[in-house]
């Protein structure tokens, strides 16, 4: 049986990182990564936007070139799915029945792409955006799409609908909720995007449903909405987010639900594995010390790091101030923190112009920023977020007033 | 039959002071970032954890000094980001933000301490 000091399972960027934050912290036993994809591993915030776009190639994507895994001594097992796990015994079994044993086994699975469950769902021309292989799939039927609709108004659903319109594509979101960005940001914010998509040409439709997808031949040729409309399409991209890919923890006795639970460092409740990156159900304390799943580079790499240095003996909790990106046309978005909970949101600067925050407050105290093409704000804001500052709303609406200032 | 010459660039080279102290020279792929090249040669110092969106300021890198004009304008973005940074310079830039192009033969760059 294959054997290795740590195992990690899982090709994105929580997995990856895991790999390369055990080397840079000295650790010399063996290491593995276990992929469902056959890519080594690459990033993914560019596939919804300059890899769709074509301005990105495939090997500019890689998280690290090849060499830097073999030189490293990362085994990479690619290809592969778990099936079981066995925490007594410290193996797993993949999907054709072969067996790995492992010293430690981090769980950086990420998930897959929530679904839509209506009658037409399994036609062709119905795509997601997690993988590379997916945007491929997107790009190779581009070719004979005019309009797209996109099920979905978060960030991948926007971000796509913003890449299609550049590449001259008719897209229309459909969204369930009353708002666009719903889950992760403020009403205001919310506003601007979907004027902002609309000034594009993008067609918004909120509080609105699929009920059913259309379909010719086999491939997609429309969908039918909960109020009757029927909108006709060549594509429909399904941006509705992800489950996270949990199932062998939890049927091995890891506790968890949505996400397999973990503490400050890490660890699930089996022993010597971890878990880490989108999957990974954590207590986090800019969420008011609910336990949440963030899916975000920032906390794949964060929670990585985390993990590495609890199996070298370097033992840190986890505590990182959350933070995010998003582009889309010309519009540079960057969050901090979580917004989620908030009881204010204060304007700096005039929507109008493109250029302005939303400052997100609880009890008095600032939780979050989302900024709009206003890096200054971001950088600025960083520390009253990580530190929880109270501020006065009437200043904080200064634009004038930098936030350096609330700092003092 | 003659084949193709296909033009292939020169690639400069770079040099990068690490952290501890040792210079690394580094081969650049024109087109690509500064950022980029310094870490598929292996320099785990910057951990560039956007992927050079201009999101983070974890590729920080300070140009020598009398090589500063080699090298185009930050952006205000840049500049935004760079101001979050302690140990900012006069002689700081963002790696992601700097192509590789042959102009840069030569350069050389320290990386910013840790913050």
């Amino acid at each position: 049986m294959q054997a290795l000091d740590v195992l990690i399972v899982g090709s994105g960027h929580a997995g990856a990182q895991t790999a390369i934050a055990l080397r840079n912290e000295g650790f010399a036993g063996t290491v593995g990564i276990l992929g469902k994809e056959l890519d080594l591993p690459y990033e993914r915030p560019p596939l919804s936007k300059e890899y769709l776009l074509g301005n990105k190639e495939r090997d500019r994507l890689l998280i690290r070139p090849a060499s830097y895994w073999q030189q490293q001594r990362v085994e990479m097992i690619l290809g592969r799915r778990v099936d079981c796990v066995r925490p007594d015994e410290r193996y797993l079994c993949d999907s054709d029945g072969r067996k790995i044993r492992y010293q430690r086994l981090v769980w950086a699975a990420g998930g897959v792409p929530r679904t839509l469950s209506c009658p037409g769902a399994e036609l062709s021309g119905v795509h997601v955006v997690r993988s590379r292989a997916d945007v491929d799939g997107i790009r190779d039927a581009l070719a004979s799409t005019s309009k797209v609709v996109v099920a979905g108004g978060g960030y991948i659903g926007l971000e796509v609908a913003a890449s299609l319109v550049k590449l001259g594509k008719q897209v229309v979101v459909i969204e369930a909720t009353e708002r666009v960005l719903a889950r992760v940001a403020g009403p205001k914010l919310s506003s601007f995007f979907e004027a902002a998509h609309r000034s594009c040409g993008v067609e918004i439709r909120t509080r609105s449903q699929i009920v059913a997808v259309a379909g010719e031949n086999g491939r997609v040729s429309g969908v039918h909405l909960h109020n009757g409309d029927i909108i006709a399409a060549q594509m429909l991209i399904v941006g509705i987010g992800i489950v996270p890919a949990v199932a062998p923890l939890l049927d091995c006795g890891a506790e968890g639900g949505n996400g397999v639970a973990v503490d400050e460092h890490c660890r699930t409740s089996l022993p010597d594995i971890y878990a880490v990156g989108d999957c990974a159900l954590h207590v986090n304390r800019h969420a008011r010390n609910t336990a949440l799943r963030i899916e975000s580079v920032q906390n794949a790499v964060d929670q990585a790091n985390v993990a590495a240095k609890a199996i070298v003996g370097k033992p840190v909790a986890y505590d990182a101030t959350p933070w995010f990106w998003s582009n889309q046309y010309e519009l540079r978005l960057q969050t901090i923190g979580l917004s989620a909970g908030h009881d204010a949101e204060v304007v700096r600067g005039d929507p109008a112009t493109s250029t302005f925050s939303v400052v997100y407050l609880r009890q008095g105290k600032v939780i979050a920023l989302d900024c709009v093409n206003a890096p200054r704000d971001y950088v600025q804001g960083r520390k009253l977020v990580a530190e929880g500052i109270a501020c006065d709303q009437a200043l904080l609406g200064d634009a004038s007033v930098s936030l350096k200032s609330f700092c003092a | 039959m003659t084949l193709p010459t296909a033009a292939i660039p020169n690639s400069p080279t770079l040099f990068i002071t690490t952290r501890a102290g040792d210079i690394r020279s580094v081969r650049g792929m024109i087109g690509h970032s500064v950022m980029e090249s310094i870490r598929d040669a292996q320099i785990e110092e910057i951990q560039a954890i956007c992927g050079g969106a201009c999101a983070c300021c974890t590729c920080h890198v300070l140009v020598d000094a009398e090589q500063v004009e080699l090298l185009p304008p930050l952006s205000a973005e840049e500049d935004a980001l760079l101001d979050g940074s302690s140990v900012r310079t006069l002689m700081s830039r963002l790696s992601c933000q700097l192509e590789v192009t042959e102009k840069l033969d030569g350069l050389r760059l320290t990386i910013a301490p840790e913050e």
